[in-house]
């Protein structure tokens, strides 16, 4: 398969802090235990995609990215680790990296995506039409502490954010239509142009831009060429593509052959096509039958392109870690849900605990929960629907519900820990309470204090 | 008359509980477009009459009603009423057992809106009735249709009406579809079918379709359709016509009224949808739907309806081969030569060597020798003399045209209308025996002059038909000397192409491949947007004081102001806000976006204070939500420049001499004048 992969794995998000440090960027961000970046690493592996370019802002993240990825997958993937300045969004690392694409069509993928979706499904159906652009589009997830096996009529409260909004062709194949980021809350306004050519277009606000795009190549270094202001893949390169399918301004500098090649017997082709449509033999897509003009008159072949969608399927799990919420949804999907997906084996308690982990008595991990290598718990502890990373020390009668515990944490007797993140080498003093807060790296939280729905962290030493 | 008198004797009879469980379907049949495409053809008689395949199209529209179940038609007729009264008195449609045929009469109406009004005000609609117009041409079965409507009925009380809509592709080149209609883009959930979005008439310069970010909050899928055609066969209940009672639409169209009742969704009134696949259901509202139908109903594609079956009083025709019609009493000469898909109506003769293709010929004809007549339409006792040729052309009633003469493709000659040897009518030329009226302004009062008083001409052919006889033969004797516009001998006026013409094309710039698609169409659409906004907002304030006005249309500027800036305060009341703190930051927004164009309508002072006076009239009556903003708002209107502060004053000095209880919001305002007067004073 003729695609080059890139992972952008960005840097230290301003969303994620305190989850984020200087010693833990974004892609090392743990989920179950493993660095984000290692659900999309191995997705790849999965699919035999063995070259990869990962694009991290900033050096400093890109130093502890490649030194964990060549701890991590030696002899298993060949993996280029690049580093850009920070803060030049998603196409202005695409721009930096633009000298080493060399392949046919680049498959670009977030970093943080958790996701069992294989990217052959996507790169098969940008292949299929031969778009310039190929999306794919998953069902939004359903955020918050609520777990699936609730009651449906929970979720429908819970009003299920809009990150999207989608005009899709009635076969479900094309791109007609995305407004991302805050136009998504402005009046949909449909171009009447493409809306003529199809004639009928679903407008869909329950998918999300799942942030994994194939691109044609040449087009995608055109369009960074030529737009230097555009920043970001998802808010406007792809709004770009797709409002300027029937109008392409890309493919005129010839930069390929077979394009060219459709150029010379444009006219030989619209009559193949012509008697493709009286025969009713198959149905070109909209973008040929308006390529080739109104019927009738002279031939004057359009530029078209296309932009294409997969949609992923309602079962399959895909979420990008993108937030704080998404964070402790995704920590419990992989655990619970989407346990499938962490690689790990489950005990028959429904749940992970390293061999080397130490369980006082009278001490109870639920289901869905995990306990990592060498971590120690005292006695009448109980632990439900949360990962507990590696080497903590945790005292006695300690109560962790819906959380998420990073490695070298100390919890001391009698603390109460609910929705709540903590990050690495936190300690936590003698009956803290904590719920629904954020605890950044290294902070110390004072005995016998509550907090709730806090974010706690450390000054930054500048 | 005797059939609605005894349907009501019988309704009085019974009690209401089983007027409950049965009540018959009704239908409202408006034999009036309230439009002008058909001109100069429906001068002389009302649209529902023409012929469509020898027979009036009203005909079609009952024998449809009649099988589709309807018990109870209501004829609304406005426009040559005493013509289509008489037709029907004289027709088969009367006394018909299980099928009574009422006409409502009126001289006034000047939309659907107003004839819906009328119907209202008799109290004769019981139940959900069907909304058609005369000129409907459909074999489809209401039962599904019903069905569902009374199921969503009986689950929301708020959907009223459902619209029968069809699949149609509109063409990329005129921007029409197969029935010469305007593209129609709507939006419609795609589970319910209800319909959230309405634009036909599109502004071919907007870009975009701009559809509410609050549709999809309820919905996560829409879908939005450019392929799909209005069939303009619409079931209502009967709150919709007490909806045109309240609202006050005044514009003229038909379609608009709906569009108007999509917009008013204060309300909460649900339009749905009924999409048909396999049967058919159109509407003449223009020459290329005539020509359209026509043929669809000649290749049998709104079978039962088609010549051949005797489903009104014509005379026996057969079908026969390549799909063509002859009645049985036909003198056709054994070297004419009949093409295909061609009808030829009881007691025409055709002469040698003539052919004939695609056309439809009516009764009483006479045609000469070696004429060639292709996708002609040619109604009744016309006289086509040796060697005429006619291609694509509309040729009505009593048309003579003498040997020789040629129609080109889209010629529509008037009734009696008689051409000159030799001549030759321009393509896409209309000719009548009656001069074309001044032209207008605008569509809408072209109609005011129609129906009220207006041309004399027009108005001397709405009296009797008698009258219309004499009125035709003095002007044909007058002018068939002067006519030398149709020939020699000829008699006639042409009427300049305007572009109402359902058959031309648009204008060339709109073929252009680019010309739409330029790359700053965004900030053009934009554009566009702002200003179809203001049209929009700004129509919607001109309708509501027109009230007053009564479309005297004669609006100062002071006037427009004060219109506009109640659309401007309406708009920020409509946009949702929780409290009055909010509504005031609606009322920002509102006017920095609306500023310039207020300030344009604002070019003296006394225009300033029309707005205050307005603003005032508001806070009293209509939109009470302002009352305790009025100095916030007032000072608003100062900070932005939009008042100066002479017109606040001269509004005070104004208020001083009124009464007391005119006074109210001067007292609230008292500080603020105040701060005025000493602010001016410093200066």
């Amino acid at each position: 398969m003729d695609f080059q992969v890139v992972v952008l794995a960005g840097g230290f998000s301003k969303t994620l802090v305190p989850l984020v440090s200087k010693e833990v960027p974004k892609a090392l961000l743990p989920v179950a235990n493993r660095p984000v970046l290692s659900y999309v690493l191995e997705l790849l592996e999965q699919n035999d995609l063995k070259n990869a370019i990962v694009v991290v802002e900033g050096e400093s993240a890109a130093l502890l990215i490649s030194s964990w990825i060549s701890s991590t997958f030696v002899d298993r993937l060949d993996v280029e680790v690049t580093a850009v300045p920070e803060d030049v969004g998603t196409a202005g690392a695409l721009r930096a990296i633009d000298h080493r694409l060399t392949a046919k069509d680049i498959l670009v993928v977030s970093g943080d995506l958790v996701s069992e979706i294989p990217p052959g499904a996507v790169a098969a159906a940008h292949r299929r039409h031969d778009a310039v652009v190929t999306a794919m589009l998953c069902s939004v997830p359903v955020s918050g502490p609520s777990d699936s096996g609730s009651s449906g009529a929970k979720d429908k409260a819970k009003k299920a954010g809009r990150y999207n909004i989608v005009g899709l062709d009635p076969t479900k194949q094309f791109l007609l239509h995305i407004a991302a980021g805050a136009e998504v809350d402005k009046d949909i306004r449909v171009q009447k142009s493409i809306l003529r050519a199809v004639g009928q277009m679903e407008i869909r606000a329950d998918l999300m831009d799942a942030h994994m795009y194939a691109f044609k190549r040449s087009v995608l270094q055109d369009v960074l060429n030529q737009k230097e202001t555009f920043q970001s893949l998802r808010r406007e390169v792809l709004p770009y593509l797709v409002r300027t399918q029937l109008r392409s301004e890309l493919l005129l500098n010839g930069a390929q052959s077979e394009e060219n090649g459709n150029g010379k017997d444009a006219l030989q082709n619209s009559k193949i096509l012509l008697s493709q449509l009286l025969a009713n033999a198959s149905t070109p897509s909209f973008h040929e039958i308006y390529a080739l003009g109104p019927a009738g008159s002279a031939p004057i072949l359009r530029k078209t392109h296309k932009c294409c969608v997969y949609i992923a399927n309602k079962s399959k799990y895909c979420a990008r870690l993108n937030s704080i919420q998404a964070f402790s949804d995704i920590n419990r999907d992989v655990i619970g849900d989407a346990n499938h997906l962490c690689g790990y084996t489950f005990s028959a308690q429904n749940n992970i605990i390293h061999p080397s982990a130490v369980i006082g008595s009278k001490t109870t991990v639920g289901p869905q929960c995990m306990l990592g290598e060498g971590s120690q718990m005292g006695d009448k502890c109980s632990v439900k629907k949360s990962v507990i990373g590696r080497h903590c020390r945790i005292g006695s009668n300690v109560k962790i519900v819906n959380s998420v515990v990073m490695n070298h944490v100390t919890i001391s007797d009698g603390c109460s820990i609910q929705g709540s993140i903590i990050c690495s080498n936190v300690q936590l003093q003698e009956r803290a309470v904590l719920k629904d807060c954020q605890v950044g790296a290294g902070f110390v939280v004072t005995a016998g204090s509550e907090h709730k729905g806090e974010s706690l962290a450390k000054k930054e030493k500048q | 008359m005797v059939a609605k008198k005894g349907n009501r004797g019988g309704v009085g009879g019974e009690d209401a509980e089983e007027e409950l469980t049965r009540v018959p379907l009704q239908a409202i049949l408006l034999a009036d477009s309230f439009a002008t495409l058909f001109r100069p053809i429906t001068l002389e008689r009302p649209k529902v009459l023409l012929p469509l395949v020898n027979a009036p199209m009203i005909d079609y529209t009952l024998a449809w009603l009649e099988s589709a179940g309807v018990e109870e038609v209501f004829v609304f007729c406005c426009a040559h009423s005493k013509q289509v009264i008489d037709y029907l008195e004289n027709s088969k449609w009367f006394g018909q057992p299980n099928f009574s045929v009422t006409t409502i009469e009126s001289y006034n109406a000047t939309s659907a809106g107003d004839a819906l009004r009328l119907i209202y005000e008799r109290h004769v609609i019981r139940g959900d009735f069907i909304l058609v117009t005369g000129d409907t041409v459909s074999n489809m079965s209401l039962t599904q249709a019903l069905k569902e409507h009374k199921e969503r009925r009986r689950k929301d009380s708020n959907a009223v009406m459902t619209m029968v809509i069809k699949q149609s592709k509109p063409s990329p080149i005129t921007r029409q579809s197969r029935l010469g209609t305007e593209e129609l883009f709507m939006a419609i959930d795609p589970n319910t079918k209800q319909l959230l979005y309405y634009e036909d008439k599109a502004d071919t310069l907007k870009g975009t379709v701009s559809l509410d970010k609050a549709l999809l909050i309820d919905n996560s899928s829409i879908s939005l359709h450019n392929d799909k055609q209005d069939c303009y066969i619409d079931i209502c209940c009967p709150e919709v016509l007490s909806l045109f009672t309240d609202n006050f639409l005044t514009i003229s169209t038909y379609v608009v009224t709906f569009q108007g009742l999509l917009v008013d969704d204060i309300m909460g009134y649900k339009i749905f949808t009924q999409e048909i696949h396999s049967s058919y259901a159109a509407r003449i509202d223009n020459y290329r739907s005539y020509d359209t139908v026509s043929k669809d109903i000649i290749q049998r594609w709104t079978y039962p309806l088609v010549p051949d079956v005797q489903f009104f009083g014509n005379c026996v025709t057969k079908l026969e081969r390549q799909g063509t019609y002859r009645a049985s009493d036909i003198g056709l000469s054994r070297s004419a030569k009949i093409g295909p898909f061609t009808v030829i109506g009881s007691g025409t003769t055709i002469g040698n060597y003539t052919e004939v293709s695609n056309s439809v010929i009516g009764e009483g004809c006479i045609i000469g020798s070696n004429v060639s007549i292709d996708g002609c339409y040619i109604w009744d006792k016309v006289t086509i003399e040796d060697g005429c040729k006619l291609k694509h052309a509309i040729v009505c009633d009593g048309v003579i045209m003498k040997s020789g003469a040629v129609l080109e493709a889209g010629v529509v000659l008037s009734f009696k209308v008689i051409i000159g040897q030799q001549f030759g009518v321009p393509a896409y030329s209309k000719v009548s025996l009656f001069q074309q009226p001044v032209k207008q302004d605008s569509d809408e009062e072209l109609e005011y002059a129609d129906n009220s008083s207006g041309n004399i001409e027009i108005a001397s052919i709405s009296n009797t038909p008698e009258k219309l006889e004499e009125d035709l033969t003095e002007l044909s004797d007058s002018q068939i000397q002067a006519a030398s516009e149709v020939g020699n001998g000829g008699a006639g006026f042409i009427w300049s192409i305007s572009n109402e013409d359902g058959n031309t094309l648009p204008p060339s710039g709109e073929l252009e491949p680019g010309s739409v698609n330029d790359s700053d169409e965004d900030v053009r659409d934009d554009f566009a947007h702002f200003e179809k906004e203001v049209e929009a907002t700004f129509l919607r304030a001109v309708t509501k004081t027109s009230k007053k006005t009564m479309l005297s249309y004669n609006l100062t500027s002071s006037d427009c102001a004060g219109a506009l800036f109640y659309g401007m305060m309406k708009l920020a009341l409509d946009t949702p806000h929780g409290s009055s703190g909010e509504l005031v930051k609606n009322v920002a927004s509102v006017i920095a976006k609306w500023k310039k164009l207020l300030k344009y309508y604002l070019p003296s002072l006394d225009e300033e204070i029309e707005v205050i006076l307005k603003f005032e009239e508001m806070c009293l009556e209509s939109t009470k939500e302002y009352s305790s903003l009025f100095v916030q708002v007032l000072h608003l209107l100062y900070d932005k420049d939009i008042l100066q502060e002479d017109a606040i004053l001269n509004w005070a000095s104004e208020k001083e001499e009124a009464d007391e209880s005119d006074k109210l919001f001067l007292k609230q305002a008292e500080k603020f004048i105040q701060w005025l007067n000493e602010a001016s004073e410093e200066e």
